[in-house]
């Protein structure tokens, strides 16, 4: 039972950083092609990443 | 002259709070070899025990512990007062009749009733038992949880740091009335307000009702900022860590911005317009949920979370310290340790701001979904 | 899920709620409220101040132009008036000199006049003295001549051979 939850928990993270990677790296991407827009793409980024970030933390904790 | 004038005051606050603080260091009690709540941590089970019960709400404010050389725990901190709704009604004695312990061994009576402490929860014996009895999954048998108001390690510090913001902000507001720039450490607190104004509350929710929501979102704001912030001292607060209070600003969130909706934004919830009539049903429902259980989940959970990992970390880093001491040396572990928590510190004082502005930022979004004029999209 | 409901205080939850709905309201009474009240009053008061300031070097500029103006009609009316004297000045000077041409010329003219009549009188007087000085002359001549009969005689003839001359 206990490595199950851990297996979901490490699917879960791997899912989350994948998705966390995509983010950062469009964000990077759009900086870099528009470094006037910087501080709009951060704040788009943090919100997307934190709206990602509490599925994945709720993700773990329901399986915990 | 004022500069004097505040280093006595300091000297003054630190020797009140250094002599107190020695004062309260005389309870001590004997240790059992099974109990959990902290006593030594040198084996990898004790350092999570350890730190799952930090994690914890505690019903003592302790600093430190440790063992005298007659082989008795000392502990370092003050007692609080433990308020609980019993079968029998209220009941209220203080933490200290517990005498640290954690497992459920030293009964306390109280109006006929007995009460044990198992991993920072009150449990009721049943009546007539004398001991409390675990099954093999150590869930307790013949005793059952109370609803606890306790004046609780968190509860200590929502005052304190209730009290705090209240004494920093009402002097900010009071520097108004005699200067147009304050001074001092108000002088701070002003660039935050108004970012916490300029950069949350007026982009997310709209110029037009920006300023009915912005008292909530600061004093948010500033409440679990500044509450993260305490947790990586050594006082070691877990509050924006408990799900409870987490839970409890959530709601506040949730309930602000369901009270607040306007015609547009219950039309768009329940009976979205522009699409398929067979398809409104199903959207309203994945509407509803997601405004009424994923959001304030999300919110709840990610705090919850982010800052229980963070003290996780910390603390398994400092503990690197006693559980890689065989293989590393007694200098090794520490200088990695040391090395390694101090970063992780850094990167959490970062992340103490980061949740508390995007619990913020969040908030104000949903609010800001909740009031927009949606008359000229669509 | 099992354990976060396990760590879930419901006491915790009634006590924070109601410690926080306390701070809420307490911040925005004591804190929120003054502090952007004062904020929004202070902001407003710049955005004053800098459109005052701006209002007033707008009519500053205007002022200046004004006064460039000014200078410049001053100027030019300096100039009219002082092109004005200088031709009374040159008319007064003409005409001055016209009058004076005039008065010199009738002067001349007079004192010509008056020298042509003195010179006239004169010739006349030194004629008239000429021809009773000559009539004197003859006189005596003539009683002397007259005194012998031949004389007379061969003055006739004399005469008489001018005229056929003539």
């Amino acid at each position: 039972m206990v490595t199950y939850n851990l297996i979901g928990a490490g699917l879960i993270v791997i899912g989350a950083g994948i998705g966390l990677g995509q983010i950062g790296g469009k964000a990077m991407e759009g900086i870099a092609r528009q470094p006037e827009a910087t501080g709009k793409i951060q704040t788009a980024m943090i919100i997307i990443a934190a709206l990602l970030e509490g599925l994945a933390f709720g993700a773990l904790f329901l399986g915990k | 002259m004022k500069i004097a004038q505040k280093t006595i005051k300091f000297l003054l606050i630190a020797a009140i709070t250094f002599f107190s603080t020695v004062g309260f260091a005389s309870e001590s009690d004997k240790k059992h070899d099974d109990q959990n709540d902290g006593g030594r941590v040198n084996t990898k089970e004790e350092v999570e025990a350890y730190i799952l019960h930090h994690i914890k709400d505690s019903h003592d404010f302790s600093f430190w512990s440790y063992t005298s050389d007659e082989g008795e725990r000392k502990h370092v901190g003050f007692p609080l007062p433990v308020i609980i709704w019993s079968s029998e009604g209220l009941v209220t004695f203080m933490s200290s009749e517990f005498h640290h312990n954690d497992d459920g061994h030293v009964i306390v009576e109280k109006n006929g009733l007995k009460f044990a402490k198992i991993h920072s929860k009150i449990y009721e014996l049943e009546k007539g038992a004398t001991t409390v009895s675990f099954d093999e999954t150590h869930h307790a048998t013949n005793a059952h949880k109370l609803l606890d108001f306790s004046i609780t390690k968190s509860v200590v510090g929502i005052l304190l740091i209730g009290f705090l913001l209240l004494f920093w902000f009402s002097r900010l507001a009071k520097q108004y009335k005699t200067k147009q720039v304050p001074t001092g450490f108000a002088r701070v607190l002003e660039p935050l307000v108004l970012y916490v104004r300029d950069e949350i509350a007026r982009p997310n929710i709209g110029e037009k009702h920006y300023r009915r929501f912005t008292g909530y979102l600061l004093t948010v704001f500033f409440f679990i900022w500044v509450l993260n912030l305490s947790g990586l001292t050594p006082l070691g607060f877990n509050v924006t860590g408990q799900l409870a209070v987490t839970g409890c600003l959530a709601i506040f969130t949730l309930v602000i911005y369901t009270v607040s909706g306007n015609k547009d934004y219950w039309m768009h919830m329940i009976w979205m317009p522009g699409v398929p009539v067979l398809i409104r049903p199903v959207l309203a429902i994945i509407e509803l949920a997601g405004a009424l259980i994923i959001k304030p989940f999300s919110l709840l959970v990610r705090l919850f979370a982010n800052i229980s990992a963070g003290h996780i970390v910390v603390m398994s880093l400092i503990a690197i310290m006693f559980t890689l001491k065989e293989s590393l040396g007694v200098v090794g572990a520490t200088g990695l340790s040391l090395v390694l928590s101090f970063f992780i510190t850094l990167i959490e004082v970062l992340v103490a701001f980061l949740q508390a502005y995007i619990f913020t930022m969040l908030s104000a979004l949903f609010i800001g979904m909740a009031v927009a004029d949606h008359s000229e999209a669509h | 899920m099992e354990t976060l409901l396990n760590d879930f205080s419901p006491g915790l939850f009634v006590v924070s709620t109601i410690l926080l709905l306390a701070l809420i309201a307490l911040m925005v009474k004591f804190a929120w409220k003054p502090i952007l009240n004062s904020l929004e009053e202070r902001e407003s008061g710049i955005e004053n101040a800098l459109a005052a300031a701006e209002n007033a070097r707008k009519e500053m500029q205007n002022l200046q132009a004004d006064n460039a103006k000014l200078v410049k009609e001053a100027r030019a009316e300096r100039d009219a008036m002082m092109k004005d004297a200088r031709d009374v000045r040159d008319n007064m000077i003409a005409e001055a000199k016209e009058d004076a041409k005039e008065v010199t010329t009738k002067l001349i003219e007079n004192a010509q006049a008056s020298i042509q009549q003195e010179k006239q009188a004169a010739l006349a007087e030194i004629k008239k003295n000429v021809a009773e000085l000559s009539i004197g002359i003859a006189e005596s001549v003539i009683k002397k001549e007259l005194s012998n009969k031949n004389d007379q005689l061969e003055l006739v003839e004399g005469l008489l051979k001018d005229v056929t001359l003539n």
